[in-house]
């Protein structure tokens, strides 16, 4: 009965500081497990953009259904009875983001905040990584995938169009880094 | 038949192979984080040469991937041809690259690392993810203008082996010797750049990159199955449905699958090009046994519901062939029983005369005498289902296609 009386000391709260990140190479070495475990045992490789578009697609199935039954590219994904997000890569882009949270968590990572160059405002960086987005959003279909499905997977099982695929992803970003240096640096 | 990859829909059903999915998405959006690629600055300063941790990370990963997966090939674990190889458009893919560049220098990120940034709770990563679903959706709108862009300088399932011919062993240890030169190059430069003190790193980094060397080299030497390698692995239980008959399709079920709407039917004549201008089917595809393996990525890549007849004289030229193409894992091969002779026998019945024993026993040419090449000027060359009366007892099973059916992107 004595305790019930007492206040609790309060709990110092500690500020969890962040864990740092592994090593480039220990993570690429995991990763690489992760991209052999999923060609081994699915014969897929990996992916994320994929799984957005097929949620996109969703979306638009749902408001105008007649308009996707009208567009051959958007048809094969949710034409007529076809469910666009019955599809091994949408469950995979899910999990990607539970990965995250989890990841993000046990490191004590998840932090609300805008990772930016200093000399720039937070609004020009939300603006910029949704300009960002959009641009790598669309080249991503246009190439046929992302830096996951094409460059990693396309990569690993030695596809020449996907190697080509790298080298211009890599030429892109490099070619305008300079003009852009304001931004990040 | 090699055990991997997993006929995972036949072994644990849809939920199942969806449940293994989420696993792996699970485990790649973990290690995308604690590599760091939840931060924008990380990413982006690969392009100001200060750490290069994204070209390490994803270098790192696709050469340990690579020789794994073709360790595994080799020592006949893993078929590489149920591995879905993303298919090389050449133009659209390096068009679509250069774009991405330029989205991943405005952005910061792409777009599985955005997914990973917007669950980390970072706002500039929610902005992405939401511009990655606007270009996606601008993308789906505009294809339509310039759709024969989009399906140009197609070429199928084109690995850098076949690109560069050289053999595999060469260029996995190749890409593994480019991957460590530009490991290299890529510490010289955060050195300079970035004021990195090379002492620091970890010395276990030479280890792993002698060991990367050395599985190399181990593939270099084992070396790839053959066709014949392939074939062998495979022969107890496939030579066993030769001998059954149970792969020999009669002309009746060739005729009544091609009025199947949910099948696609490819016919696919592997006789010499004087008897394939003399008489063939109407839609019959003529790759000639000697060059039939060069069709092989082609045909990997045909829809599911596709069914492949082969077709010689007699069976001879056309049980090798399903030997050949067994051996790849081509799904759904058969065989026309009896051939061209029998179909002749059976359709044409004012030429010739035929004895079913010549089925197999038959030294494979055309028995048949023609006056002049009628190619598919006959009326066999397709006939009327309606006007025969043919029993014959169904052997096509559709086998659901094991492995890949698209892209990770795709």
């Amino acid at each position: 009965m004595t305790t019930a009386t007492q206040a609790a000391p309060a709990k110092i709260r500690r500020v969890r500081e962040p864990r740092p990140y592994v090593h480039p190479y220990l993570g690429g070495f995991l990763l690489g497990l992760v991209l052999f475990a999923a060609f081994f045992i699915t014969g897929n490789g990996l992916g994320a953009s994929g799984g957005l578009n097929r949620y996109v697609v969703f979306i638009q199935d749902l408001i105008a259904p007649e308009h996707v039954d009208q567009t051959s590219y958007l048809l094969t994904m949710a034409g007529g009875d076809l469910n666009p997000l019955d599809n091994w890569v949408v469950i995979m882009s899910a999990g990607v983001l539970l990965g995250g949270i989890v990841s993000g968590w046990r490191n004590g990572r998840i932090k609300l905040e805008t990772n930016k160059g200093p000399n720039i405002t937070n609004r020009t960086r939300w603006g910029m990584a949704f300009l960002g987005g959009a641009i790598m959003g669309y080249g991503a279909r246009l190439a046929r995938g992302c830096t996951s499905g094409q460059a990693l997977s396309g990569g690993a099982v030695l596809s020449a169009g996907s190697w080509i695929f790298m080298f211009a992803v890599f030429g892109g970003a490099y070619a305008l880094a300079y003009t852009l240096r304001r931004f990040w640096n | 038949m090699p055990l991997f990859p997993l006929p995972l829909n036949t072994l644990i059903g849809t939920l199942g192979t969806y449940a293994v999915y989420l696993v792996i998405g699970f485990a790649f959006g973990y290690v995308l984080e604690i590599s760091g690629f939840g931060n924008s600055r990380k990413l982006a300063a690969q392009f100001y040469f200060k750490e290069l941790t994204v070209l390490k990370v994803m270098f790192t990963a696709i050469v340990v991937a690579m020789v794994l997966i073709f360790l595994a090939s080799a020592i006949g674990l893993l078929d590489y041809n149920l591995v879905w190889v993303n298919p090389t458009y050449w133009w659209p893919g390096i068009v679509g690259g250069l774009i991405m560049g330029v989205g991943f220098i405005v952005g910061g990120f792409c777009p599985g690392t955005s997914i990973v940034a917007a669950a980390t709770a970072k706002i500039d990563g929610i902005f992405f993810l939401g511009g990655v679903f606007f270009g996606i959706f601008l993308f789906g709108e505009t294809v339509g203008l310039y759709e024969p862009f989009f399906n140009s300088s197609y070429a199928g399932r084109l690995t850098l082996m076949d690109w560069l011919n050289l053999p595999t062993g060469v260029v996995v240890l190749g890409v593994v010797l480019m991957a460590l030169f530009m490991f290299w190059g890529s510490e010289q430069l955060e050195r300079i750049f970035g004021q990195r003190d090379l002492t620091k790193e970890p010395r276990t980094r030479l280890y792993g990159a002698g060991a990367l060397v050395l599985v190399a080299v181990a593939v270099l030497f084992i070396g790839q199955p053959t066709n014949a390698d392939k074939w062998t692995r495979i022969a107890p239980e496939r030579q066993a449905q030769l001998d059954a008959r149970a792969v020999q399709i009669h002309p009746g079920e060739l005729l009544t699958l091609q009025e199947d709407r949910r099948l696609s039917i490819r016919v696919l004549d592997v006789r010499d090009e004087a008897s394939f201008n003399l008489f063939h089917f109407t839609d019959a595809e003529h790759l000639p046994l000697a060059t039939l393996a060069e069709e092989v990525p082609a045909l990997l890549l045909a829809p599911a519901n596709t069914v492949f007849v082969l077709v010689s004289n007699d069976e001879a030229a056309a049980t090798e062939a399903w030997k050949l193409l067994t051996a790849e894992a081509v799904p759904n091969v058969y065989i026309l029983e009896g051939g061209i002779n029998y179909w002749l026998y059976l359709f044409d019945d004012g030429i010739g005369d035929y004895d079913p024993a010549l089925f197999t026993a038959g030294d494979d040419s055309l028995r048949h005498p023609f006056d002049a090449a009628l190619g598919d000027r006959l009326p066999a060359a397709r006939p009327n289902t309606h006007s025969v009366d043919l029993k014959f007892e169904p052997k096509v099973k559709l086998e659901l296609k094991r492995g890949p059916s698209g892209g990770g992107c795709g």
